[in-house]
């Protein structure tokens, strides 16, 4: 289990590798990259800018990623965030999920996905070709996504 | 008692300030009437908590609703609803 906050890019297969390197147990490995669109609403950007809160996040992770091992079977877990200044195309969040077998994987990997995305405490703004910048609005949508989560036996909950 | 208040995304920029400490009247005992009282303190803060049903609250960075007590935290964060992932 790990998560980490970074400026910085990272590389999918090399952060497979760390985390399966001398593993004879794992069976399955599910990953998600989330990457920065080139148009926002059907109109271009030409940076998005991430912030968060410090301290908050790393722990909001870290809840996160216990309540999925504690939901599923997984024998390794990671999320990385990036902050900072993005250009269309750049990665911005992967998680990568870890099991003998791929219902615990892929559920745990869209249960990470779905609950960061509503606490986590990271805020986007998007730059336009004319310099103006506007903070992305939050989605009825990705709250909608945590609420099949709530009911665990249609969430999938393997261990129940 | 002095109270350390943060703010986050378009609420930071609209109060113009990153974090302050404040000392915070007894009688402000909720998130919500903590918003309510700092929009007292200029029309930077009245605009930035004018849609103040909309602002989410962490309390010492947990998440809170925005009727729960303020009493004894020592850091208390404004910000829009996430957008992360």
């Amino acid at each position: 289990m790990a998560v980490r906050v970074q400026a910085e890019d990272f590389d999918v297969g090399a952060e497979i590798k760390r985390l399966t390197r001398g593993r004879t147990d794992i069976g399955a490995i599910v990953t998600f990259t989330g990457s920065v669109r080139g148009e926002s609403g059907g109109k271009p950007i030409t940076s998005m800018t991430l912030e968060h809160y410090p301290g908050m996040t790393e722990r909001e992770l870290e809840q996160v990623e216990s309540e999925a091992n504690a939901r599923w079977p997984l024998q390794a877990s990671l999320i990385v965030h990036r902050v900072g200044a993005l250009a269309p195309g750049d990665n911005i969040v992967l998680v990568v999920t870890a099991s003998a077998h791929r219902q615990a994987a892929f559920a745990a990997a869209e249960f990470l996905m779905d609950y960061l995305k509503t606490r986590a405490p990271f805020w986007k703004k998007e730059e336009a070709p004319d310099g103006s910048g506007a903070w992305v609005d939050a989605r009825d949508s990705d709250d909608a996504a945590l609420e099949k989560w709530r009911h665990p036996r249609e969430g999938g909950d393997l261990r129940k | 008692m002095p109270v350390k208040i943060l703010y986050f995304a378009w609420v930071r920029e609209k109060v113009g300030k990153v974090e302050e400490t404040l000392d915070v009247p007894a009688a402000v005992e909720t998130a919500q009437q903590l918003m309510a009282w700092l929009s007292d303190r200029g029309p930077e803060y009245a605009q930035a908590f004018a849609r103040a049903e909309v602002i989410r609250v962490a309390l010492d960075r947990t998440h809170v609703k925005a009727t729960a007590s303020i009493a004894g935290a020592r850091e208390i964060a404004f910000f829009p609803p996430v957008t992360g992932g």
